[in-house]
């Protein structure tokens, strides 16, 4: 495992990016990144669509390998690990995919007892009680749903067994939301976002949420990282954001003006501005 | 036609060269992932017997009707050409060799990769486009073992049964037309068919949907694994994939007449 730069990782950070660049065919997406995810924060990455917010979580997952530099997830090198570390990683992180990714062809409890099934955590008795908690946790009745497929839900339902089944899986150290509330109604934007909180206050869950829906990004982070250009052009706490002068963040917080008044005035002082 | 002009369709059979000969690196160290994945553990047994299943009673119906037209076809053409020189009595020696080297078994891949290549690439592709392929790595899942070692399986497990069931259907319409067209006793057409299927005609038989169905599983699952570019790309691997089947079908279909003949020294 390669040594981050002094100063960028202390021993409470359980994700560090390290001077990462990466490109696809030529093209670069992301260079020179480097921040580091403490243990039970939620840190926002936000930013223009398609600038590499996406590649940051597949780069953590250890789906696609950077050029250079190196992320390291709980204390190990997601870069340079075997693909049975790789896996080994893996198991303590949580995904959500933007769209929910549930696979099309198995119910609704299949899904959220896949990686329990695949993977044989506990005795397969176990496994429907198991996904039975999960449905609850995010506020859907599994009596209802267990045996439905995903594409007879809503959009908002296919987002929350999402969460579910991410949390199913071997109580996740760390959860990745790829837009979470993206297309989604108010109602569900408000239900997704209280349990993305709620996960974190309970179970202490150091999170990533790619997001560039402004209001739900204050709401649900603590510390927030704004991506411009293929660079950090800004990271810091709630409050440095919107005292923030910098030229591409004032331009791309504009449009939310006044939501972000509202949402730093409701929510702002209880996350950790 | 100017210099400029030429250099262009230089570039362009350059970079078309270039293309195809990456393509098929691609997909020789798929192929090779995929023959591995049949060999490692997990195996997914649920999802091999889903996909044998799928590939063959799905596609019965469709070789069923097909293969007794068809065969009915062939023993017309025979029996019209035989008369001629009144030798419609080999009608069923020519319907045996007729059928189980060449008819059945590519009639069965066409039609069978028509179904399944494409299903496979249009399955995999969308999974592909809506992110659960990733999903599938993120559980600790390898997508290859999971979703293509099943198919491959599936398809080299069913082919050569729905050859062989789709060379019987053929002999049962050529027998309609034997009886009925050509006036040949049913016995004899029954008899010289039996006779027929001596050792090189059976290899031949057997060989070909063998091969037909490695073909068909790496081409599909390659594609849809390939695929890029949301609804549209998936659309466009699904037909790529279908057409580069077929062709390999009738390519390795000459290719393996030629070895098996020369081998046998016919």
């Amino acid at each position: 495992m390669s040594a981050a730069p002094a100063g960028l990782r202390s021993s409470g950070d359980v994700i560090v990016f390290d001077r990462v660049s990466y490109s696809i065919g030529g093209r670069p997406i992301l260079e020179n990144v480097s921040f580091t995810v403490s243990a039970g924060t939620t840190k926002v990455v936000m930013g223009p669509s398609g600038i590499g917010k996406s590649t940051i979580l597949r780069l953590i997952l250890g789906l696609i390998r950077p050029q250079s530099g190196d992320v390291i997830v709980l204390g190990r090198s997601i870069v340079k690990a075997a693909a049975g570390g790789r896996d080994e990683i893996r198991r303590k992180i949580g995904m959500v995919f933007q769209n929910g990714a549930l696979f099309d062809s198995l119910t609704v409890g299949e899904n959220v007892g896949y990686s329990l099934i695949e993977h044989g955590h506990i005795p397969i008795d176990e496994v429907e009680e198991r996904v039975r908690t999960m449905l609850k946790r995010v506020g859907l009745d599994p009596d209802v749903l267990l045996d439905r497929l995903p594409d007879e839900l809503s959009i908002g339902m296919q987002r929350r067994v999402a969460i579910a089944r991410a949390l199913a899986s071997n109580d996740p150290q760390i959860m990745l939301y790829d837009e979470p509330t993206t297309g989604l109604d108010p109602v569900s934007v408000e239900m997704i976002t209280d349990i993305i909180v709620r996960l974190r206050q309970e179970l202490h869950v150091s999170s990533i949420v790619v997001t560039h829906e402004i209001p739900h990004a204050l709401k649900v982070g603590n510390r927030f990282l704004f991506l411009y250009d293929r660079r950090v052009a800004f990271e810091g706490s709630a409050s440095e954001l919107a005292e923030s002068n910098v030229p591409d963040l004032v331009r791309f917080l504009a449009p939310f003006k006044i939501s972000l008044a509202q949402a730093f005035h409701s929510f702002g002082e209880g996350n950790g501005t | 036609m100017g210099q400029g002009a030429q250099i262009e369709v230089i570039d362009a059979i350059l970079y078309g060269t270039k293309r195809f000969f990456e393509g098929v690196q691609d997909l020789a160290v798929f192929s090779v992932r995929m023959l591995a994945a049949v060999f490692r553990r997990p195996h997914y047994w649920r999802d091999i017997y889903e996909q044998t299943y799928f590939a063959g009673v799905g596609s019965l119906p469709v070789v069923l009707v097909s293969s007794f037209f068809a065969g009915q076809a062939l023993a017309l053409q025979f029996a019209r050409q035989l008369r001629e020189t009144g030798s419609e009595s080999v009608l069923g020696t020519m319907m045996a060799i007729a059928v189980v080297r060449a008819l059945g078994p590519d009639l069965t891949g066409m039609v069978v990769a028509a179904r399944l290549a494409s299903g496979y690439t249009a399955e995999i592709g969308s999974m592909k486009s809506t992110d659960q392929i990733d999903a599938l790595t993120a559980f600790g899942t390898d997508p290859v073992s999971k979703l293509a070692a099943p198919r491959l399986i599936g398809i080299v497990i069913m082919l050569p049964l729905l050859t062989f069931i789709a060379n019987t259907v053929q002999f049962l319409g050529g027998a309609l037309m034997a009886r009925f067209v050509a006036h040949v006793s049913l016995s004899l057409y029954w008899t010289q068919i039996r006779e027929e299927m001596v050792f090189g005609t059976v290899l031949i038989g057997t060989v070909k949907p063998l091969t037909f169905a490695f073909i068909m599983a790496f081409v599909a699952c390659w594609k849809g694994f390939a695929s890029s570019g949301g609804t549209r790309g998936v659309g466009q691997a699904t037909t790529e994939s279908v057409v580069i089947a077929s062709v390999l079908i009738l390519i390795f279909d000459f290719i393996l007449t030629r070895v098996i003949f020369a081998l046998l020294h016919w």
